[in-house]
């Protein structure tokens, strides 16, 4: 790989001429992050910026120590092990919980609402694209609502249900639905003619062209909709969690802010959008395995 | 003994100003005879399109009725195999379970819908890529997946929408021998769709000359040339013999004869 960003081109990149945007740009964005941590570092150091407005590197990685009990954790490995009587290190974690039980909390409703979205957009959505009857139902709501942001309708969550788990996983539920739907509706619609027709003329039934054909001709749309769900999940997450939640990362962030303490404000914010880039990673992922002719017929 | 008949079919469309309609087919009688290779040729507009989706099943005609050993066709069946031009297979299965997915559709057994479509893919001269993917195809040989998609249904009639339309020039005259040789292999009766003037003569049984405006049978010729290439099976003497040529310029002389006569609309 050729690492110099200023060379014109990467000799492993075969070139169009006048192609958009040609070469790789990995050693690019490498640069772009170290100048941007650098940075950081370098400001905090210089003291250029009071540690209450931007804390420095080292403070945040102390501070993810301490919550997440990295010490405690490895002395009691230690102690397993033998290599230790016992456990000395103090383990409080921020808001009473530490941080992989706020990680849990929070993975635990994005995921539990996704799934339910999951299970009921896909054959709304499906429903919606076969049928005139299920599009004249249900595209009216969920054009309506779609705009809206979450935290406009979080008080009516409250109102119908309260200050429990399910109001919270209601508004990251409604937040998921409607990409899926839209979604799964647009890839029914997409599906070529031809390939119905086809099916038709093989002596498919309706039945059989839904399931054999359209809903795996939808499949890539569906899988770009649930990308894009999971990522609205994750924004919803902490307008859910503002609402008396007692762990989570969204509640970790909402109480750090409410005592100034910035660190740990940094740090629930780089958690979350580690955990949100390592999931649509994996949602590529399963999309190359699911759907490997994606923009290639 | 006539496998598909079409009695004074009509097919109306609704026109772009939404005044009226557009005659895309006027009063076509047709008839398919057991191991008739029928091809219709036509300017595009001509409704050779309409006219072989209404046999399909994909359309219900204005006027008229189609008939299938004499029962009335209502709607696509398995009695009528299609090809479509884009080969319309199914991405998600490779090329030997896109040659079965007819047979899974019906329900029948996992081995003898392999052996069935292993034996039309061999026909087809695809033995080798059974495993592959469709998109890992080059165009011909996803027209060849299609034909033999179509064959494994065992249909009584292969429809084909201008299936070698989207080929270059070498292997679109691969493609017409091969389906010339699985035609008389297999003894289906063909209807087969094309805007090529060679093609159409040298593949024909029968041609049925279509025109537009309305979309009409104008010509029938009953031809032999594929019988020719048969016997010798030499394509390019049999297209370059003179009466295959005399015959080239008169179909195109009625082609061009109608453009130059037609009024604006």
């Amino acid at each position: 790989m050729n690492l110099n960003p200023f060379s014109k081109r990467a000799p492993t990149v075969v070139d169009q001429y006048g192609a958009p945007g040609q070469g790789s740009s990995t050693a690019i964005s490498a640069i772009t992050i170290v100048i941007i941590l650098g940075g950081w570092w370098l400001v905090t150091h210089l003291e250029l910026i009071r540690p209450l407005f931007l804390p420095s590197p080292e403070l945040v990685i102390a501070k993810f120590n301490k919550i997440a009990c990295t010490e405690y954790y490895f002395e009691k490995l230690l102690v397993a092990v033998g290599a230790r009587a016992e456990v000395e290190a103090p383990c409080h974690g921020f808001s009473e919980h530490t941080l992989h039980e706020h990680i849990i909390w929070s993975l635990y409703r994005v995921f539990t609402s996704f799934f339910l979205a999951v299970i009921t957009a896909i054959p709304i959505g499906v429903a919606m694209g076969m049928s005139r009857m299920a599009r004249g139902v249900f595209d009216p709501p969920i054009e309506f609502y779609r705009p809206i942001p979450p935290l406009a309708y979080l008080p009516l969550t409250i109102i119908w249900f309260g200050i429990g788990e399910s109001g919270k996983l209601f508004l990251i539920f409604l937040a998921c639905f409607a990409p899926i739907a839209i979604n799964a509706r647009a890839g029914v619609r997409s599906v070529s003619i031809e390939q119905i027709h086809a099916a038709y003329s093989m002596g498919a039934s309706r039945q059989q062209v839904i399931w054999q054909v359209v809903i795996k001709a939808a499949l890539p749309e569906i899988l770009t909709g649930m990308r894009v769900a999971i990522a609205f999940g994750w924004t919803t997450l902490v307008a859910a969690e503002m609402v008396a939640a007692k762990a989570g990362i969204g509640v970790m962030v909402l109480n750090a802010a409410r005592f100034l303490a910035t660190d740990i404000v940094f740090l629930g914010i780089v958690v979350i959008g580690a955990v949100a880039f390592v999931f649509d990673l994996l949602m590529r992922k399963i999309e190359k395995a699911l759907v490997p002719w994606k923009g290639k017929v | 003994m006539s496998v598909i008949s079409l009695n004074h079919v009509a097919m109306e469309f609704p026109s772009l100003e939404g005044i009226g309609s557009v005659r895309a087919l006027d009063d076509v009688n047709l008839e398919f005879h057991e191991n008739e290779f029928v091809v219709a040729l036509g300017a595009s507009g001509c409704g050779k399109t309409t006219l072989l989706n209404v046999i399909a099943g994909f359309l219900s005609p204005t006027s008229g009725e189609i008939l299938n050993k004499g029962l009335p066709v209502a709607g696509p069946g398995r009695d009528r195999g299609v090809v479509f031009q884009k080969h319309a297979l199914l991405p998600w299965l490779n090329v030997v379970e896109n040659t079965e997915f007819g047979l899974k559709l019906q329900g029948v057994a996992s081995d003898e819908r392999r052996a069935r479509a292993r034996a039309n893919l061999s026909l087809v001269g695809l033995s080798d890529f059974e495993r592959y993917p469709i998109y890992q195809l080059s165009g011909g040989m996803q027209q060849r997946v299609g034909l033999a998609r179509a064959l494994t249904c065992d249909p009584d009639m292969l429809l084909m929408d201008e299936p070698l339309g989207a080929l270059d020039a070498f292997t679109r005259e691969n493609m017409q021998e091969l389906i010339l040789d699985v035609w008389r292999k297999t003894q289906k009766v063909v209807f087969f769709i094309t805007h090529s003037v060679e093609e159409a003569l040298f593949m024909a049984t029968r041609l049925i000359v279509m025109s537009p405006r309305p979309g009409r049978i104008t010509h029938q010729y009953e031809l032999s040339f594929c019988d020719r290439f048969f016997e010798t099976g030499d394509a390019r003497s049999v297209k370059s013999s003179s009466e295959f040529i005399k015959m080239r310029e008169e179909i195109l002389s009625i082609i061009y004869g109608e453009e130059v006569g037609e009024q604006p609309p």
